[in-house]
C-alpha cells in the first residue's frame, strides 16, 4: 500500500462516484419530466464543482496514487474496495465531471419521451465511468467496466434513431464479449498475486508466455473499445443511432478507457508482452488512422463523418502510447482529452442541426452558414481543431505523438502523416458543405440560430480548445511525473531483461 | 423443536387436505391461507436457523447447513405462493389439492437438505418428487391440447427413470459400506474397491442431476417447464433445485479426494450442460422454455462449484444457487403477472412492457441482466467467484484453464437471449397489447427480490462466510 497517498479526510473520490447514483435513486421516487431536467443538471454541476477540488490539491510531484481510499470488501477473495488517482487519471476525471452538466444540457430539448429514465441512464454513466478512471481493485474496475453497458445499452435503445435495436445489440454484444476474457486473465493474474490490487500487479516476474497471454486478453478488451481498426465496426453504427449525450459521452468517455486501461494495465503487469507485440500495434493504429480518415472522407451521415474520423483520432492515441516515450505518452494522454473535448462538441454541434432538419444528412445540411452565423462559427473552431489546425489543442497532441513517432521509427511516422492530411480533408469537406454548400441547397431560412442555451452549452468547449492549444504546460505538468516513472519502470525493466539475457 | 419449519408445513398440508373435503370454499380464502402458511413457515425457518440437533436415530441433523437451505426453501415456496396466489390457469376446484401437494413437495425438501441416511433421503426426495407430478397436469385442459398431460407423464417417466439410477448407486454404497449413513459412508468408502465406490457416488449423483436438470439428465426441461401452468413452473424452476444442490454437496463430500475421474466427468457434464443450455435457449420463442434451457446452463456453473472438492467451492455452489432462485422467481413474478388467463407467454408478448408497467419491466430487467451475469448483480458474484474457485482448484492444470475458458465464452453466448428479452420489453412498441396491472403485494415482493439481488451482489462478504460456516457442519 506504499503507492497510496491515503486521504484522511472527507472521502472525495467516493462522494464523487456515489452522488450521481444517489441523485438517480431519488428520481426513481420524483419523477416530473421538468424536475428530473433541472434535478439532474443540479447534480451533474454539483459534482462537477465538487471535483475542482481534485485539481487543487493535486500533487504533481509524485507518482504515487493520491486521495486514496482503501477499505476491505470481500475479504475470502482478496478483494478491497480501493480508490485512487495519479497524473494519467486526473485529467481524464476532470473531462467526464465537467463534460456530463453538458450533456444533460443537450438533452434539455431533444428528449422529449421518458425524461426521468433518460437522466438516470446518465448518472448512473457518470458513476460508473468515474468509477472505472479511478478504482485501483480489478474487480471493483471490472464490475464498473462492464455494469457501464446497461446504462449505455439502454440509452440507445430506447432513446436511439431509426435502426436503434441493431446498433444497440451490436454495441452490447461486442463490447461484452470482448471483457469475457478480461475476466479470465484477471482471476489469472490474482492466482500469482494473491490480490486484486491493481499496483500489487505491476513489475512482477511473470513468465512471458503467461504475459502474452494476458496481454492478447487485455488487448481484446480494450482494442474493441478504443475502437481500434479492425474492431471498430459498432463504433458507427452506436454512434449514428445514439441520441446527442449519448453519442457525446461515447466519444468523449468511453473510447478512452480502452486507451486509459493500455496505459494503467498493459504497460506496467505486462512490460515484456508490451515491448513483444508494440509494433503489432503500432502498424494497427496507422491502419486505423488511414482507414478512418479515408473512410470519413465518404461519408454523407455527419455523424458518421465523425465516428469514423474518431478511429483515427484514437489511432494517434494508440500510436503515441505504444512509441513507448514521453513524448509519445504526454501526446496521447493529451490527445485523449484533446479528442473528448472536440469531438465531444461536434457531436453537439450535430445534434443541433438535426433537432432543427430531423436529418443528419450533409446535403440537407448544406448552406446554413447564411441564416445560422453563431452555429458555424463554432462548427469552423471544432473542425480546424479536429484536423490539428495550429494554436487548437489537438495540434498540441497529434505533434507531441509524432514527435514522439520520429524520435522512434521514421517509416512508422512517416505513414501516419497522410492521416493527419486526410483529417483536413474530410473536416474541411464538412465545413465547407455546411457554410456555403451548393447550388442545390434546401431552403434554409426558417432555420433559427443557436439559441442561449446551445451557445452556453458550446462555449466552454471552445475556451478549452485553446486553452490546450495555446497554453499546454500546465495540462502536461499534472501527468508529466506520471508519465515519467512509468517510462522509468519500463526501461529499466528492459535493461533488466538485457541482463538477464 | 428444531424441526418447527416442517412442522409448519405439514400442518399447512393437512389444512388443505382437509378444505379439500369441502365443496364449496371462498377462492380468497384458499389462496390467503396458502400465503399465510407460506409466511408463517418463512418465520419458523427464520427463528429456527441457528438450531442444532440430531433426530430420528441421527438420520435426521438440523445444522446451519440444513437450517440455511430450509429458509431459502422457505423464501421460495413464500414468494411462489404470493405472486402465484391467482392460479390463473388452474381450475377452482382443485385448488385446495394444488396448495396441499405443493406444501408436501416443500415439505418433502425440507426433510430432504436435513437427511443425512440413504433411506431418509429416498423417503424425502420421492415425497417431494412425487408431489411436483402431480402438480403438473393440474393444468386446466381449456385449449383441449392436452400439454399438461403430455408434461405430466413425461416428468413421472424421467423422474422415475432417474430414481432408478439413484437406488442402484444406493445399492452399492450399502453393499460396499455395510451401512446406510453417510458419515459412517465417508469413513468407510475410501477401503472400498475401485472404481465400484466411484461409480456407485456417480449413480447416486445422478438423480440429483435429474433435479437440477444437468446434462445429460435434462430431457424433461422444456416440455415440462412449457406444459405446467405459469405457476408451478416458476416452483419447479426454483426451490427443488435448491434440495439437489443441497444434497449434491453431500455426495460429493463422498467422492475419494485425489480422484481426477470424477472430476473431468464433472467438468465434461458442466461444459456439455452450458453449451448445450445457452446454444438451445437461443432459439426459443417461449419464454419458459427459455428459462428452462438457461437453467440447464447455470446447472453447468453449478458444477464448476462441486468440481473443486473443496468447501470453499461448495460454499460458492450454495451461493449460487440462493441466488439462482431469487433471480428466476423475479422474472416468474413478472411472467405471471403479465400472463392474463395463466396463458404461456411467448416472448413478443412482453413487447412494450416498459410503457405496460414500468415496475415489472424493470423487475424483469434486473432478473434477466443478473441471470446473465452483468455485474453489480448477484449473478455476476456468483460466477466470478465460481470461476476464480475453478482455476484455483486447478493450480497448474491448463484443462482447468480451459475449463474457465469456455464458461466464460459461455457467458457471452447467454447474454444474446437474455438481452433480446429486454429488448422487447424496453424497445418494442406495445402495439395493442393491454395495460398489466399489478397489485401492491405483487410489486412489493417484486421489489424486494431487486433489492436482494443487488445485494447479495454488491456485498457478498457477509453471505460467503455464512455459506463457508455452513458447508463446514457437514464436513
Amino acid at each position: 500500500m506504499d503507492n497510496l497517498i491515503i486521504n484522511e479526510g472527507f472521502p472525495l473520490l467516493s462522494f464523487l462516484i456515489f452522488l450521481p447514483l444517489a441523485g438517480a435513486l431519488v428520481m426513481l421516487v420524483f419523477h416530473g419530466e421538468s424536475f428530473a431536467r433541472f434535478w439532474t443538471l443540479a447534480v451533474t454541476t454539483v459534482v462537477a464543482l465538487c471535483s475542482l477540488p481534485l485539481v487543487s490539491g493535486f500533487d504533481p510531484t509524485t507518482a504515487k496514487y493520491q486521495f486514496a481510499e482503501f477499505h476491505q470488501w470481500i475479504p475470502r477473495f482478496h478483494i478491497n474496495y480501493v480508490l485512487g488517482m495519479d497524473g494519467i487519471s486526473v485529467l481524464l476525471v476532470m473531462l467526464t465531471t465537467l463534460i456530463m452538466p453538458f450533456c444533460v444540457l443537450a438533452s434539455w430539448k431533444y428528449i422529449q419521451k421518458r425524461v426521468a429514465a433518460f437522466m438516470i441512464c446518465l448518472l448512473i454513466m457518470e458513476t460508473s465511468m468515474l468509477g472505472v478512471f479511478v478504482a485501483l481493485d480489478f474487480v471493483l474496475f471490472y464490475i464498473l467496466w462492464e455494469f457501464m453497458l446497461i446504462p449505455m445499452y439502454l440509452l440507445i435503445a430506447i432513446w436511439g434513431g431509426p435502426r436503434k435495436v441493431y446498433a444497440s445489440i451490436k454495441f452490447f454484444l461486442y463490447t461484452l464479449a470482448g471483457s469475457i476474457l478480461l475476466l479470465v486473465a484477471i482471476i489469472a493474474l490474482y492466482l500469482k498475486n494473491g490480490s486484486f490490487y491493481i499496483p500489487d500487479m505491476m513489475w512482477q516476474q511473470y513468465s512471458t508466455t503467461f504475459q502474452i497471454l494476458v496481454f492478447l486478453a487485455f488487448f481484446l478488451a480494450f482494442a474493441i473499445k478504443v475502437p481500434m481498426f479492425p474492431f471498430h465496426t459498432w463504433l458507427p453504427a452506436a454512434h449514428v443511432e445514439a441520441p446527442t449525450a449519448g453519442s457525446v459521452i461515447l466519444a468523449s468517455i468511453l473510447l478512452k478507457m480502452g486507451t486509459y486501461g493500455f496505459l494503467r494495465f498493459c504497460l506496467p503487469i505486462t512490460p515484456d508482452a508490451t515491448f513483444a507485440l508494440a509494433p503489432y500495434i503500432l502498424w494497427l493504429s496507422i491502419a486505423g488512422i488511414i482507414y478512418g480518415g479515408f473512410t470519413a472522407l465518404a461519408q454523407n451521415d455527419m455523424k458518421k463523418l465523425i465516428a469514423y474520423s474518431s478511429v483515427g483520432h484514437m489511432g494517434f492515441v494508440t500510436l503515441g502510447i505504444f512509441v513507448l516515450n514521453s513524448q509519445g505518452l504526454e501526446g496521447a494522454i493529451m490527445q485523449m482529452i484533446n479528442h473528448g473535448v472536440t469531438t465531444g462538441a461536434l457531436f453537439l454541434c450535430v445534434g443541433m442541426i438535426y433537432e432543427r432538419t430531423h436529418s443528419r444528412e450533409l446535403d440537407v445540411a448544406a448552406g446554413v452558414g447564411k441564416y445560422m452565423p453563431w452555429y458555424v462559427t463554432y462548427l469552423a473552431f471544432f473542425s480546424l481543431s479536429s484536423f490539428a489546425f495550429p494554436g487548437t489543442n489537438s495540434f498540441i497532441g497529434e505533434f507531441l505523438v509524432l514527435a514522439g513517432t520520429f524520435k522512434e521509427n521514421v517509416p512508422l511516422a512517416l505513414a501516419a502523416i497522410p492521416g493527419a492530411v486526410l483529417a483536413a480533408a474530410y473536416m474541411l469537406r464538412l465545413l465547407q458543405r455546411v457554410v456555403w454548400g451548393r447550388a442545390t441547397n434546401p431552403d434554409q431560412s426558417h432555420l433559427k440560430d443557436l439559441n442561449l442555451r446551445e451557445i452556453v452549452t458550446l462555449a466552454p468547449f471552445l475556451l478549452f480548445v485553446f486553452w490546450i492549444g495555446l497554453g499546454p504546460q500546465p495540462f502536461i505538468d499534472m501527468m508529466h511525473t506520471s508519465v515519467v516513472s512509468l517510462l522509468d519502470q519500463l526501461h529499466s525493466w528492459q535493461q533488466q531483461g538485457m541482463a538477464l539475457r | 423443536m428444531a424441526i418447527v419449519p416442517e412442522i409448519t408445513v405439514l400442518i399447512g398440508a393437512a389444512a388443505f387436505f382437509a378444505l379439500s373435503l369441502f365443496k364449496r370454499l371462498e377462492a380468497n380464502q384458499v389462496k390467503n391461507t396458502a400465503v399465510g402458511f407460506g409466511v408463517i413457515s418463512l418465520l419458523a425457518a427464520l427463528i429456527g436457523v441457528n438450531d442444532q440437533a440430531s433426530l430420528f436415530f441421527d438420520s435426521y441433523r438440523i445444522d446451519l447447513y440444513s437450517q440455511l437451505f430450509k429458509l431459502l426453501i422457505a423464501f421460495g415456496l413464500t414468494v411462489a405462493l404470493i405472486f402465484g396466489r391467482e392460479l390463473k390457469d388452474i381450475d377452482e376446484e382443485v385448488r385446495p389439492e394444488y396448495y396441499l401437494f405443493l406444501l408436501l413437495s416443500a415439505l418433502g425438501l425440507m426433510m430432504l437438505v436435513s437427511s443425512v441416511e440413504l433411506i431418509t433421503i429416498f423417503v424425502s426426495l420421492e415425497l417431494s418428487s412425487f408431489a411436483l407430478y402431480l402438480l403438473v397436469p393440474m393444468r386446466s385442459d381449456a385449449r383441449g391440447m392436452r400439454i399438461q398431460m403430455e408434461a405430466g407423464i413425461k416428468y413421472i417417466l424421467f423422474g422415475v427413470m432417474a430414481t432408478g439410477f439413484m437406488l442402484f448407486g444406493m445399492s452399492y454404497l450399502f453393499g460396499l459400506t455395510g451401512t446406510t449413513y453417510l458419515q459412517e459412508i465417508l469413513a468407510a468408502l475410501p477401503q472400498a474397491p475401485q472404481p465400484a465406490a466411484l461409480f456407485a457416488v456417480i449413480m447416486v449423483m445422478a438423480g440429483f442431476f435429474f433435479k437440477l436438470a444437468v446434462f445429460p439428465m435434462h430431457f424433461w426441461v422444456p416440455d415440462i417447464y412449457q406444459g405446467a401452468a405459469n405457476e408451478t413452473t416458476g416452483f419447479i424452476a426454483t426451490v427443488p433445485k435448491l434440495g439437489a444442490v443441497a444434497l449434491l454437496i453431500r455426495i460429493t463430500t463422498l467422492a475419494p479426494g485425489g480422484d481426477m475421474t470424477l472430476i473431468y466427468l464433472l467438468m465434461f457434464l458442466a461444459l456439455c450442460s452450458m453449451f448445450y443450455g445457452n446454444l438451445s435457449a437461443l432459439v426459443q420463442t417461449d419464454v419458459k422454455r427459455m428459462l428452462g434451457f438457461s437453467g440447464i446452463a447455470h446447472a453447468g456453473f453449478i458444477l464448476l462449484g462441486l468440481l473443486t472438492l473443496d468447501p470453499g467451492g461448495y460454499a460458492i455452489a450454495m451461493y449460487y444457487i440462493a441466488g439462482y432462485v431469487i433471480m428466476n422467481l423475479a422474472c416468474f413474478l413478472v411472467l405471471c403477472a403479465v400472463s392474463r388467463e395463466g396463458e404461456n407467454l411467448a416472448i413478443e408478448d412482453l413487447k412494450g412492457l416498459h410503457q405496460r408497467q414500468p415496475v415489472l419491466a424493470l423487475i424483469l430487467a434486473v432478473g434477466l441482466f443478473a441471470l446473465a451475469g452483468i455485474p453489480p448483480f448477484v449473478g455476476f458474484m456468483g460466477k466470478f467467484m465460481l470461476l476464480t474457485g475453478a482455476l484455483s482448484a486447478g493450480g497448474e492444470n491448463t484443462i482447468y484453464l480451459w475449463l474457465v475458458i469456455l464458461a466464460a465464452i459461455n457467458t457471452a453466448i447467454a447474454i444474446y437471449y437474455y438481452l433480446s428479452v429486454v429488448r422487447v420489453a424496453y424497445t418494442a412498441d406495445p402495439e395493442d397489447r393491454p395495460v398489466v396491472a399489478v397489485d401492491g403485494l405483487n410489486k412489493a415482493v417484486g421489489i424486494i427480490l431487486v433489492v436482494l439481488i443487488i445485494i447479495m451482489g454488491a456485498m457478498p462478504a457477509k453471505i460467503i462466510a455464512v455459506a463457508d460456516a455452513a458447508v463446514k457442519t457437514i464436513m
